[in-house]
């Protein structure tokens, strides 16, 4: 599904490489952790993925497509297929629930009928059924990340990417959406999430990447965040 | 994208920016104005061009007794002279037609011009001079008739009364090309506040544009509510020029036109010709200054 072939990034007027010579495939339907310092070059990696940033060397592929030969009027069209979920939440303060999840398919263009269908289900999915009428300023973190999660899937991306989703909640609230990103990653959507939260990574059991300085130092299948020690 | 859902985001747009709308409404009116009234004011100049010029002759002046240009060194003019003038005249192409005012009608048409006038007791028909009033075809052909009867003998001087309305049109031309001067200069502000308030919305809406890059919307779609926003508050901007060009025009048939009897003023048809060539203007210029604005503030 996303497939790095010995990527490095170097932003402009920097002399140390953001990521260098990273090499590894996710398969479909994976859960993955990409875990390390600030700085270490997830959210780059991230920016890579969705052809944000385009890589100094090496080639990537997402969704089956080389990004270093998909020209930018066809990015956006990467973009539906990869939903993405951030730390701030990044809701539309003057929209309710249902016009914020409803926002993604007025853009790919489902008409009235079929986002009257789908927003409840995804809602309902995420846990927030009845709260469609609500603004984000009247739920709290936990329930706003649902929704933003709600938008992300609403359209049934192929891949989920989601930046420290958890960074901005307390324990039980992430708790409630790991269980949530557990469930959208058992339909089938392969899930890249980056995190600083320990705790999640030993608690879930999946695939942990690491990287160090641009590089990736550890790739385990199962893993825990930290060498135990 | 749904039509409706871009529409609505338009509506929601325009009415969170609503002071800001409002100046680009205001801005495009009175730009789109001014340029209107330089528009108008090249008619006005055009129809008084047309007027005049039909209306003037070229006058040739024969020689009478107290007449002493060279040419009528031999006297006043002979009868022979007088017809060789008038077959010549009607002879060459550019000349419509030919009419000879002799010294009694010269004296009639003075004394009725001057009737109020003490001067018109003074003067007899013999000091007035006979002349032949040309009217051409083409009003600016005048050399052609000067060079064949300038100094011909019998003939005091040739007039051309063009002369003296070229003095008056260089001065309405003037006028006119500040008027058009200041016109695109305010057309000119006009984009630059576009450009502005579009730079605004874009900031202002950073979230929208940033969610719906997010879900994978073109930059088309993005960048299409910013455009139809600037595009709609020209429309508007350019409705409200069109009734200040209206007003402009019923005040100069209603006020003006019984006051200044000596020329006509420009139709209806110029104020419709304008109004396209505002409409033209206005949506070209909101629709480029939007398009090179959101290119650098609103990328995919």
């Amino acid at each position: 599904m996303i497939k790095f072939e010995n990527v490095s990034k170097t932003y402009p007027n920097q002399e140390r490489p953001a990521l260098e010579g990273v090499n590894l495939e996710v398969a479909k339907g994976e859960f993955v952790f990409l875990v390390g310092l600030s700085g270490s070059g997830k959210s780059t990696f991230l920016r890579l993925v969705l052809k944000e940033e385009n890589p100094t060397s090496g080639k990537i592929f997402v969704a089956g497509k080389d990004l270093s030969k998909l020209s930018g009027w066809k990015v956006p069209e990467l973009r539906r297929q990869v939903g993405t979920v951030f730390q701030d939440f990044r809701l539309l303060p003057n929209k309710t629930v249902f016009e914020n999840v409803a926002f993604t398919l007025h853009v790919l263009g489902y008409s009235q009928k079929e986002i009257n269908r789908e927003v409840p289900e995804v809602l309902e999915l995420v846990g927030l059924e009845g709260y469609g009428d609500r603004r984000p300023s009247q739920l709290s973190g936990g329930e706003q990340q649902r929704v933003a999660i709600a938008r992300a899937f609403v359209s049934h991306p192929a891949i989920l990417i989601a930046d420290e989703p958890t960074g901005n909640l307390d324990p039980t609230m992430s708790v409630g959406i790991m269980k949530l990103l557990d469930r959208i990653n058992r339909t089938g959507t392969t899930v890249v999430m980056a995190t600083h939260d320990s705790g999640i990574v030993d608690q879930m059991r999946k695939r942990v990447i690491e990287l160090e300085g641009g590089l990736v130092v550890r790739d385990q299948v199962r893993g825990v965040y930290g060498y135990s020690g | 994208m749904r039509a409706r859902f871009v529409m609505s985001e338009v509506g929601i747009g325009l009415r969170r920016n609503l002071t800001m709308t409002f100046a680009v409404i205001v801005t495009v009116a009175t730009s789109l104005s001014l340029l209107g009234f330089g528009l108008l004011s090249n008619s006005q100049v055009g129809v008084m061009k047309d007027y005049w010029y039909d209306k003037i002759e070229v006058s040739i002046y024969l020689c009478g007794d107290l007449s002493e240009a060279p040419s009528c060194s031999a006297g006043k003019i002979t009868i022979p002279q007088k017809d060789q003038i008038e077959q010549d005249l009607k002879a060459i192409p550019v000349v419509q037609n030919v009419f000879y005012e002799s010294q009694a009608d010269a004296f009639k048409r003075f004394q009725e011009r001057f009737k109020d006038s003490a001067i018109a007791q003074n003067v007899t028909p013999d000091q007035l001079p006979e002349s032949f009033r040309v009217k051409l075809k083409d009003p600016t052909q005048f050399a052609v008739i000067e060079s064949a009867f300038s100094g011909r003998p019998g003939v005091d001087v040739v007039q051309d009364q063009r002369a003296i309305l070229e003095k008056f049109f260089r001065l309405l031309n003037v006028l006119r090309n500040g008027a058009l001067f200041i016109g695109l200069i305010s057309v000119l502000t006009a984009a630059l506040l576009i450009s502005n308030t579009i730079r605004i919305a874009a900031f202002n809406r950073r979230r929208e544009t940033g969610v719906m890059k997010l879900v994978g919307a073109s930059s088309f779609s993005i960048q299409l509510p910013f455009l139809l926003e600037s595009i709609f508050s020209a429309i508007f901007g350019w409705a409200v020029a069109l009734g200040l060009l209206s007003g402009f025009k019923v005040l100069i048939d209603q006020r003006v036109a019984p006051l200044l009897t000596f020329t006509r003023f420009f139709g209806w048809d110029a104020v419709w010709i304008a109004s396209l060539q505002l409409l033209a203007v206005g949506l070209f210029v909101a629709a480029l200054a939007s398009l090179i604005t959101l290119r650098r503030f609103v990328k995919v």
